[in-house]
């Protein structure tokens, strides 16, 4: 398994680096160095000597790609593209354009973001399964078709109109909790409530269908009918067999996500002015601060491949038939 | 063009939305001829929760078809004809007083006086606050105190009326024909659609065409009096807004995948039946593509998008055609990001079927490969590429409106449920709450959405029910 693992690691590499060559390509090539420069500093009234010390200073005064000037390996490595990809595969992400320090960003802003994200990941995991098990229990029968044309009904709406129903009628109506906003250590708990809440009801709907159908499709194989047939009982065999075994995919559905979850949510935390990653991204949008956007793509990206070896791992040993090779 | 005395004029999404109509049309031709393609939709024919959806959709479909056709109209003034300024819709001439009954801003649903206070001068001089009356909404009632109810009341009493009696000339035509159809009585005919025996679900269609029906009645006969879902911000009739909104969810929701469908059939194909370094090349690509988070890089591609857009302004025609081209380009970057999850299961399915013994046998007698691709790959993949088609849609157009919201969808000045519920945020912290612009996105997009997906559960369920758990 190590040296599948590694094998896995390494394929990562070229993947990575096809990530940065495609965002260097949309935001060095469609958008100039200089464009940038001007946007930064502001259209109007901004000197050529301005735009180069502002390239400068960002390491932007290189060629993009290939450096003619240069001699031997250094006509690769003397441009930005290379500079700045290298410096990424180091997790040194550097400023951003408007010349804050993007690695200690990220650092302050990962834990309200897991603040939000692991208690939505929990809930949201218990309560699905949960339903989605009752509403398999009571299969063909009427609580199961208004559950799964409830379910659909709530996959309608958009999840903006979770949050900003749930906003109003928690916060601005009922005055529980504050409608949006952070703070630090335990004060942060009655921010918390109401974006898990919201992100929670959210999601529900999907995910307890999705599970039930899991659930039913476990329940239709042959080692059900022959418990069934020696006698268990059907709660029996849907705890002992139908959700130990219909929860494999759900779990290893959810391994993937989980290095995800560091980058937060983007609509959520906006509305709820978390200090997260989510939000962090949402302003470089509107900011417009490419470096910012580029970090996390990169991010992003490494994160998933993160999740997708974890995903394997996790089916070993969730499943003993399952060998990685 | 001019045609008829008026100058058409063709944006880019109107072109494809028509273009997109004709070949699902030419494709409803054809599958209507070939057995093979008929009987899945014959089973999904069958689910009155799917054929109800379905009569949803093409409702919407209606309206968005009618606001793609763009044109200035011929204005009479000072006595000469000319063309307007500013193209419209035939959706717009449709509903003109929707468009042109703007207020000086925010009104209740169906008020005939202002949101706010404001100074009127009174009659016998001097200066009083009060809630002045609104231009247009219950413009004609003199004492609106007393009449208001009574007017509003009657007219939505002959709209809904209306409304229903055309569904019921719906049902007589429906009940004749198939009268005709099976040769047998009316009343056996009205018989049969009553208790469902009719082949095509008819209670739960015409039921849900009742309630359209019934909707469209009231506010056809409410709209030139009164605002049914009250104004906005600078006045503008919010169920106007709604409706204009329909157009770009759908285009949204449809053009996307006209950008999605070419590259991961080919690819996909292509990857699974060579093998090979074609593989790897393709694998690469969308294990790249698909590993950096979906939002993310819609949002690096968009806003990349947006900065060469506002640099290069020139470029671009009218501000209706900038909005349009960024609408296109969004469609655009929602397909190249969204295209690796199809290919990739056409390409496990090509596999499978590249083993297969008919492709085996044509391939020994020498068939070319782009021949055994046309011939025997690309038909028997088709059931997955129409699954995916309308399961994408719903949440193309719930995608719409998150994205809009942080500022890389579509452009502000374009109506959409998106900006209509991007503005609703600080609506709602006004005092007396200002609910209805969001009210009324929620029900526009909730039907859509909902239609969708019951006509998306049905095709599913028809064309492959061991799909169910691939697609989830």
């Amino acid at each position: 398994m190590i040296a599948y693992l590694v094998r896995r690691l390494l394929y990562a590499v070229p993947i990575l680096l096809g990530v940065n060559l495609l965002t260097f390509f949309l935001f060095f090539v469609v958008n100039s160095p200089d464009d940038m420069a001007r946007l930064q500093l502001g259209e109007r009234r901004v000197t050529a000597e301005a735009i180069e010390k502002w390239k400068a200073d960002h390491g932007y005064d290189r060629p993009l790609l290939w450096n003619a000037g240069a001699h031997g390996a250094a006509a690769l490595t003397e441009t930005i593209f290379y500079q700045n990809t290298s410096r990424l595969f180091r997790f040194d992400f550097g400023q951003s354009d408007s010349g804050r320090d993007i690695g200690y960003d990220i650092r302050q802003r990962m834990w309200p973001s897991l603040a939000i994200a692991v208690p939505v990941l929990l809930v949201e995991l218990l309560l699905a399964v949960t339903l989605a098990l009752v509403v398999a229990f009571f299969r063909g029968s009427y609580l199961d078709t208004w559950a799964v044309v409830i379910c659909v009904a709530m996959m309608s709406i958009s999840g903006l109109f979770y949050i900003i129903g749930g906003q109003y009628l928690v916060g601005k109506l009922l005055r529980l909790v504050p409608i949006s906003g952070y703070d630090h250590g335990l004060a942060a708990l009655k921010f918390i409530v109401l974006p898990v809440i919201v992100s929670v009801v959210g999601g529900l709907g999907g995910e307890v269908r999705w599970y039930r159908a899991i659930f039913l499709e476990e329940m239709s194989k042959d080692y059900v009918r022959t418990a069934r047939a020696k006698g268990l009982t059907e709660r029996g065999v849907l705890f002992g067999h139908v959700l130990r075994n219909g929860l494999i995919p759900i779990l290893t559905g959810v391994v993937v996500l989980l290095p995800l979850l560091f980058l937060g949510s983007l609509i959520t935390e906006t509305f709820f002015a978390i200090p997260g990653l989510g939000s962090y991204t949402v302003d470089a949008i509107r900011e417009q601060d490419f470096a910012i956007v580029r970090t996390m793509v990169f991010l992003g990206s490494v994160l998933y491949i993160v999740g997708l070896l974890m995903t394997d791992v996790s089916y070993t040993l969730a499943d003993p038939r399952v060998r990685l090779e | 063009m001019t045609l008829f005395g008026v100058r058409f004029v063709f944006l880019a999404t109107d072109v494809l939305l028509w273009l997109l109509a004709a070949i699902v049309a030419a494709y409803a031709w054809h599958a209507g001829r070939q057995e093979h393609l008929r009987a899945p939709w014959r089973e999904v024919a069958k689910r009155p929760l799917g054929m109800a959806g379905a009569v949803v959709l093409a409702a919407y479909a209606a309206v968005a078809l009618l606001d793609s056709v763009h044109f200035f109209p011929r204005v009479e003034s000072g006595g000469k004809a000319a063309l307007a300024a500013e193209a419209v819709s035939a959706f717009d001439v449709l509903v003109m007083p929707l468009k042109t009954h703007v207020e000086a801003t925010y009104s209740a649903p169906l008020a005939s006086y202002a949101y706010e206070k404001e100074s009127v001068d009174l009659p016998g001089g001097g200066i009083a606050r009060e809630y002045p009356r609104l231009r247009y909404g219950g413009a004609g009632l003199g004492d609106p105190a007393r009449e208001h109810r009574r007017d509003v009341l009657r007219r939505s009493t002959i709209g809904f009326a209306a409304g229903l009696a055309a569904e019921a000339g719906i049902a007589c035509l429906v009940i004749v024909a198939i009268a005709r159809r099976r040769r047998s009585s009316v009343g056996a005919a009205a018989r049969l659609v009553a208790t469902g025996g009719a082949g095509l679900p008819w209670r739960a269609m015409l039921g849900v065409g009742a309630a359209l029906c019934a909707f469209a009645g009231i506010a056809a006969a409410l709209g030139p009096h009164y605002h049914v879902f009250g104004t906005d911000k600078i006045g503008t009739d919010v169920l106007y807004q709604t409706l204009k909104s329909v157009r770009t969810g759908l285009v949204i929701g449809t053009l996307t995948t006209v950008v999605t469908l070419p590259l991961a059939f080919a690819l996909g194909i292509a990857a699974g039946y060579f093998r090979g370094w074609v593989d790897d090349a393709i694998q690469y690509l969308y294990t790249t593509l698909s590993s950096i988070p979906g939002v993310l890089l819609i949002a690096a591609a968009a806003l990349v998008l947006q900065v060469h857009m506002a640099k290069h302004a020139d470029q671009f025609g009218s501000l209706a055609a900038r909005a349009d081209l960024r609408l296109l380009a969004l469609c655009v970057i929602l397909g190249i990001t969204g295209w690796t999850g199809l290919c990739r299961l056409l390409r496990g399915e090509a596999m499978k079927l590249r083993e297969v013994e008919f492709v085996d046998a044509a391939r020994a007698l020498g068939v070319r490969h782009g021949a055994i691709l046309a011939r025997h790959l690309a038909p028997n993949v088709m059931h997955i590429v129409m699954i995916s088609v309308v399961l994408d849609f719903s949440g193309l157009v719930l995608a719409e409106a998150a994205l809009t919201y942080i500022n890389i969808g579509v452009d502000p000045s374009m109506e959409s449920w998106g900006n209509m519920i991007n503005s609703a945020r600080l609506e709602l912290a006004r005092e007396p709450v200002v609910w209805w612009p969001l009210a009324a996105a929620f029900c526009f997009m909730f039907a859509l959405v909902l239609a969708a997906n019951l006509f998306a559960d049905s095709v599913r369920d028809a064309f492959d029910p061991r799909l169910r758990r691939d697609i989830g």
